[in-house]
């Protein structure tokens, strides 16, 4: 779990601050250029296998070790502790993640199967930053991305900082570090992802 | 302290033996000392029961000071009671108010069957600790010990993971019933010391392995067994086992 996750967190670096060429706000000049490059250079694509290799074990691991420990305790307990002795989102992982699952099969399907289609289909011009315009003038499109990256959001503040536990890191010296470091990029990252949809329904961005 | 005397409503579970049903029971606490030890009162309540001539609750108790790791109960939802740092023998009555229900219940986790009411079987932390939680090499007499230099820091962090009485709460705290705090405090103890060197490798392997053919689920880093741990041992020594188990997994 923490290597994939660790491994998603960097590509979500890549995500955001390409993606964040939408905000230059120059009719999308520079974002469809970005595109064009990493949908069309040879090492991205080979990252790109790379990146569903990752994204894949992680969902399969994380279905197996939630299943795994479900049937751990056959007789649940009459009084549970609630968030005296743990943070909700820590124990909640399972369900934010297939929060995130449903989401990311939306947002592939908005986003990702038409570049592919465009790219095998004698490499027809695809304008990227338009078809987002189009897209997030739909507020339930909005709603649901928003949904998303809040989900993301708890996801990753759990999950940085518990990756970083897994493989053995863990020390006085740097647990403040990690843990601030965690949410700092969780912030980022979900405040520049968040603010796309928002910035593109309400015109800021044209 | 005050002391004052209070009436209590237990909610108590019952369960004659590991193949029956189990189900709650109300029993009434009645003039309990504030000063008692949350035992005592078990204690008082045994007594009457078994003047009635009914059957009185099982539940593990040895040296009663919270050093043997024996009590195990999960009281109102938390494993050893509401107090941090505490054994179920050193939680004290003043701990609750006047006319409170407590609920209590054994340990829940596949890997610890319950025997009789609040009485689990914990043989399953037996079984880990003879897996590896041993020495083979003979440490001599006290001045042998003395002879052998060992950083203070390491000497400290390897004493606060024997501070671990394997009293099971981890696993009763952990929503997975992970029992990864008390491998990885028993792991570490050892591996913090020179004298645990030579079975150090084999030593994480073992007792992990052991560990998952026991039944418990797996570690998700909730840090709910840190919080619950009477003897406040520290998560960060599941990162040492993490750490230990990745070193002897790719080098030997």
């Amino acid at each position: 779990m923490a290597f994939t996750g660790i491994f998603l967190i960097l590509f979500l670096i890549v995500h955001a601050v390409a993606n964040s060429c939408i905000f230059l706000n120059d009719g999308g000049v520079t974002y469809n250029g970005v595109a064009r490059f990493l949908s069309h250079n040879w090492i991205v694509r080979f990252l790109e296998l790379g990146l569903f290799v990752g994204l894949f074990a992680h969902i399969i691991q994380g279905l197996m070790l939630t299943m795994q420990n479900n049937n751990k305790r056959p007789v649940k307990y009459a009084v549970n502790p609630g968030n005296a002795t743990s943070k909700w989102y820590s124990r909640s992982m399972g369900i934010l993640g297939s929060l995130l699952l449903i989401f990311l099969v939306i947002h592939l399907k908005d986003f990702f199967i038409g570049t592919k289609i465009a790219l095998y289909s004698g490499d027809a011009p695809h304008n990227l930053f338009d078809e987002m315009k189009e897209e997030f003038q739909n507020p339930v499109i909005v709603g649901v991305y928003l949904a998303g990256v809040i989900a993301l959001c708890w996801h990753l503040i759990h999950g940085f900082s518990s990756a970083f536990q897994t493989i053995g890191v863990n020390s006085p010296k740097y647990n403040g570090i990690i843990k601030n470091v965690g949410y700092v990029y969780t912030i980022l990252i979900c405040a520049a992802f968040a603010a796309m949809p928002i910035a593109f329904h309400f015109g800021l961005i044209k | 302290m005050e002391h004052s005397n209070i009436n209590l409503n237990l909610k108590v579970w019952r369960q004659p033996n590991s193949n029956a049903a189990g189900k709650f029971e109300t029993y009434k606490a009645e003039n309990i000392s504030t000063e008692m030890s949350f035992l005592e009162m078990f204690d008082v309540v045994n007594e009457k029961l078994i003047n009635n001539g009914e059957d009185p609750i099982a539940f593990d108790h040895d040296c009663r000071e919270g050093i043997c790791g024996s009590c195990s109960m999960h009281i109102n939802g938390r494993a050893h009671g509401p107090w941090d740092g505490t054994t179920t023998c050193q939680l004290h009555m003043r701990a609750f108010k006047d006319g409170e229900t407590i609920t209590v219940e054994p340990w829940r986790a596949a890997a610890f069957p319950v025997l009789k009411d609040l009485t689990v079987d914990r043989s399953a932390f037996d079984r880990i600790q003879q897996a590896g939680g041993y020495i083979s090499v003979n440490t001599g007499n006290a001045q042998d010990g003395n002879s052998l230099p060992i950083n203070k820091e390491m000497a400290d962090a390897s004493f606060d993971a024997a501070m671990c009485i394997g009293c099971g709460a981890c696993v009763a705290a952990c929503k997975n019933s992970s029992a990864m705090l008390f491998t990885s405090a028993k792991v570490s103890q050892y591996a913090l010391l020179p004298q645990g060197e030579p079975e150090r490798k084999t030593r994480v392997l073992n007792m992990v392995a052991q560990m998952d053919k026991e039944g418990f689920g797996a570690c998700t880093n909730t840090g709910a067994c840190e919080a619950e741990c009477p003897k406040q041992i520290s998560i960060s020594n599941i990162a040492r086992l993490n750490r230990e188990y990745l070193n002897a997994q790719m080098s030997l």
